[in-house]
């Protein structure tokens, strides 16, 4: 329209940060702390956001998107902690083995996907293992604010509860811990039959554990506009497969450990992204043809979508079959 | 650079006038010679020097003015800015974003000095300086929102985003057109935009709003949009509407060109930090055709966008009644010369006017 | 019949349904003259024995068939406005899973939404059917007073006199829709007036 335009560059803004702490919490979850290597203040953000860390691992780079956990009103430090996944793709045993105080990385700015409802009279949250990261920072904000707050919290075992001290120890009468080798479970029912109206539930937790309290939530007559979730989901590994993408005039191959959108970033072709986790929609792709079975993981696209194979999320989705072709 | 701010009305006896440097770099909204709805967004990351894309807020000649007539307008009806409950934060937000931006981008007009929560804001032009606590509201003399935006050209639309939709849940709108804060407050985009003819077919908001959702901090985003307004009021508001409604009739062959301004909207889309909702700034620019004819581009693409402009629209920007006698005056300003792509004058390359 | 087929109108306009009864344990209904029958059509033993039905008349005769479905707990009203504290207190010690229906005209349904939303309940989550009077809550945009059961288009607003037009842009907030001034710009050029639905594409 006025000027020049400029092209948007894929992903939110960049930081460069330096680390500051390395704290294991327990056998699997350590904390991770960034100041900016500039010495300015971080920008604010609000509870529930994320930033992306940019993981440059020998030749490989990856992108993996964390929880901020720290207070949104310390400007002076980021902090995220990060579950070891032996399983996964590396991500996380990379920020383990790694990573140490003084490294010098790039973070994002934060993206906040799962935002507090700030109309809610009373938020109820619901965190299973580290889906409790999130929840650090929306409970810093609200307390900064007076805002009427209530956390139930399931973990594995005592040894395994990331900042479960720290919370009862601030916030004894608000905080339920739940213990599964004790055999704790919550009465999820009861609990949200009990609450007032305008409570909003978020929960953040195992796939199991969302879909769980969205379903006890609407067979107790919530209004689904109430219950608000994110899941946390990283691309899972697959067999590999090979990819055309028309507008580049490139012919990829996804390997295993990566996902589709890291093999188009490989190849050097920019593609849109935020969240790289299936729930921001950025980086939505047409497919042009394809032959075979789409593995749609995303929670963008509804099933009619998912179903039409017109559509691919490659932050988190992979394809098994003869051929495939993007948009891109 | 120091600004000298015009001492001008924006009612009454319209004293409103654009320098030479205002004329020049007026927002013409058209960039080519017709128009029709797009979702025409671009990055809000400053533009060529002087111009009033450079800067995050666009500070001009008419700020003292302005901010005068805000005054006036909010004195008869203070319900031009409201906040519901849940947007305190982000009015704070707001004050942060532009004290920040004001103070960086304009440091001789403006100062912000920050220890902890306490901060001090000089504003020079109008003769500000206070010292208050941020979150703090019993420190200001206004809620967050009202206080900056007292001291903001444009309108503000603060909006809560829930739901994957925005919410106009709070606002400072005193220079609108022709929209009621105090009717729309509470309404997602879709609702307030409800009465716009023809978009919502195209498909125009959906996209919009799915660019808006993506926004985030560190990025805005801007567009223009435009209408029609007789004299330079700014407080052209439905609530006042039977007052100045009669203005459109007061248009003649003889006064069009003082009368009749080009309204300009320079629309901009910030993600706030602390409380994840969008702020859409709406800052309004006025030109009277007179001064828009002495860019001979701009006056031969006014002509060509006025004359081919669906009824539809004419009707929703609320000129139709006025058009021919527009066309009759835009007329002399077209030779049928072509025109060059964009937006800028482009003085220096376009042909002259043939008499 | 007291059904109405609205016609098909700009986003802002509500748009109504039919009454359904869901599961939950606790049900609040809400509903002025004709909008009894859309609570008698809905209505089943299990569904009234956690039933808050708060009725106002308006000259009808439907209370006592309401009253024989043997609702929890039944309340008739003279008017909304003496109703309204009623609504605010069941409202204000409700719980989460608590159903709200709403039945009858249009401002009636408007104002108890407004409530509901103001206790913190999701008005997508609100159940609405009119029965009755297609009359609208009017908002001057001018000078801000409500003209209740407007059928003419355009009409006298009751505050301030000035002659307004009637859109279909709708405000929850306001529980009303927006009148204009319609002869601003050629004072006393004022249409004679119709009934709001017997002209087409007005917005």
């Amino acid at each position: 329209m006025s000027t020049a335009p400029q092209k948007a560059k894929s992903g939110a803004e960049k930081l460069d940060v330096k680390v500051t702490a390395v704290v294991p919490l327990n056998e699997l979850v350590t904390r991770f702390e960034f100041q900016r290597r500039d010495g300015e203040l971080f920008p604010p953000f609000s509870g529930g956001a994320h930033t992306v860390v940019q993981m440059v691992d020998g030749d490989r780079t990856r992108l993996n998107p964390y929880s901020l956990m720290s207070d949104p009103a310390d400007r002076s430090r980021y902090a995220i902690s990060v579950r070891r996944d032996d399983e996964g793709r590396g991500g996380s045993l990379f920020m383990h083995r790694n990573v140490k105080v003084g490294d010098e990385m790039v973070v994002t700015y934060p993206v906040n996907l799962f935002s507090l409802d700030l109309r809610a009279k009373k938020h109820l949250f619901f965190a299973g293992g580290i889906g409790i990261t999130p929840f650090m920072a929306m409970i810093s904000q609200l307390e900064r604010t007076n805002g009427n707050w209530e956390l139930h919290y399931a973990c594995r075992s005592k040894a395994l509860g990331s900042y479960v001290d720290e919370l009862t120890y601030k916030y004894p009468n608000k905080v339920h811990i739940y213990y599964d080798d004790q055999k704790q479970a919550m009465d999820l029912k009861q609990l949200l039959e009990g609450q007032p109206l305008g409570t909003n539930a978020y929960v953040c937790g195992p796939k199991g554990m969302i879909k769980w309290v969205h379903a006890t939530a609407s067979a107790a007559g919530w209004p689904d506009a109430n219950v608000l979730s994110e899941e946390f989901m990283a691309p899972e590994p697959g067999a590999p497969f090979e990819v055309r993408l028309c507008q580049s005039d490139k012919t990829i191959t996804v390997g295993e450990n990566e996902s589709l959108l890291e093999a188009i970033e490989r190849a050097g072709v920019d593609a849109p992204y935020l969240c790289r986790g299936g729930s921001c929609g950025q980086c939505e792709t047409d497919v042009i043809s394809a032959d075979g079975e789409f593995v749609h993981r995303d929670h963008w696209l509804d099933d009619v979508e998912h179903a039409s194979g017109k559509k691919i999320m490659p932050c988190v989705s992979r394809f098994i079959g003869k051929s495939l072709e993007l948009d891109r | 650079m120091t600004l000298q701010f015009n001492d001008e009305t924006f009612r009454d006896d319209y004293t409103f006038k654009n320098s030479q440097r205002a004329i020049d770099r007026f927002p013409f909204p058209f960039h080519e010679d017709s128009y029709m709805y797009s979702v025409n967004m671009e990055q809000h990351r400053g533009g060529p020097k002087d111009s009033i894309y450079e800067m995050r807020f666009d500070v001009d000649e008419h700020y003292v003015a302005e901010m005068r007539d805000r005054a006036l307008v909010l004195a008869d009806d203070p319900l031009r800015c409201q906040s519901l409950p849940h947007m305190t934060l982000a009015g704070w937000d707001l004050l942060e974003v532009i004290m920040v931006s004001k103070s960086e981008d304009y440091p001789d007009l403006f100062e912000l000095h920050r220890d902890g929560d306490t901060w001090r804001w000089v504003n020079k032009p109008l003769g500000i300086d206070d010292t208050f606590t941020f979150m703090d509201e019993t420190t200001l003399p206004y809620g967050p929102l009202e206080y900056i935006t007292r001291q903001a050209q444009g309108d503000f639309c603060v909006l809560d985003q829930r739901e994957e939709n925005l919410w106009m849940d709070a606002g400072m709108i005193t220079t609108q057109a022709d929209w009621s804060l105090d009717f729309d407050l509470g309404m997602n985009f879709f609702e307030w935009h409800a009465p716009v003819p023809l978009a919502h077919e195209k498909g125009i908001f959906t996209r919009a709003l799915k660019f808006l959702l993506s926004i985030q901090q560190g990025a805005p985003a801007r567009r223009l949009n435009w209408t029609m307004t007789v004299n330079p009021l700014l407080d052209t508001s439905p609530e006042n509407y039977h007052k100045w409604g009669i203005q459109k009739t007061s248009v003649t062959p003889e006064n069009i060109g003082t009368k009749q301004h080009l309204r300009v909207e320079l629309q901009s889309f910030f993600r706030l930090p602390r409380s994840n909702a969008l702020v859409f700034p709406i800052r309004c620019y006025l030109c009277s055709f007179d001064d828009l004819m002495t860019k001979a581009k701009w006056g031969r693409r006014l002509h060509r966008v006025i004359r081919d402009l669906p009824d539809e629209l004419a009707t929703y920007k609320g000129f139709i009644d006025n058009r021919q006698m527009m066309l009759d005056y835009l007329s002399k300003f077209d030779d049928g010369l072509p025109t060059s792509d964009g937006v800028f004058a482009n003085e220096d390359t376009e042909p002259a006017l043939k008499v | 019949m007291s059904k109405f087929e609205f016609p098909t109108s700009i986003i802002s306009r509500p748009v109504y349904g039919t009454l359904k009864a869901r599961s939950g344990k606790h049900h609040l209904m809400i509903a002025d003259a004709e909008g009894a029958e859309a609570i008698l059509d809905v209505a089943t033993p299990d569904l009234m024995a956690n039933s808050h039905i708060i009725y106002i008349p308006l000259g009808t005769d439907y209370a006592d068939k309401l009253r024989a479905l043997s609702p929890a707990q039944f309340y008739v009203g003279p008017t909304y406005a003496a109703s309204v504290s009623r609504i605010r207190r069941v409202l204000e010690r409700s719980n989460m899973g608590l159903n709200i229906y709403l039945s009858g005209t249009e401002g009636l349904m408007g104002q108890a939404q407004n409530e509901a939303m103001q206790a913190g309940f999701a008005h997508s989550a609100i159940q609405t059917e009119h029965r009755g009077s297609i009359a609208r809550r009017m908002q001057c945009v001018h000078c801000k007073g409500i003209t209740e059961d407007v059928e003419m288009d355009p009409f006298v607003c009751s505050h301030c006199g000035l002659n307004l037009f009637v859109r279909d842009h709708y405000s929850r907030r306001w529980a009303a829709y927006q009148g204009v001034c319609i002869d601003a710009e050629d004072p006393g050029n004022v249409p004679a007036s119709k009934g709001i639905y017997a002209q087409g594409d007005e917005v």
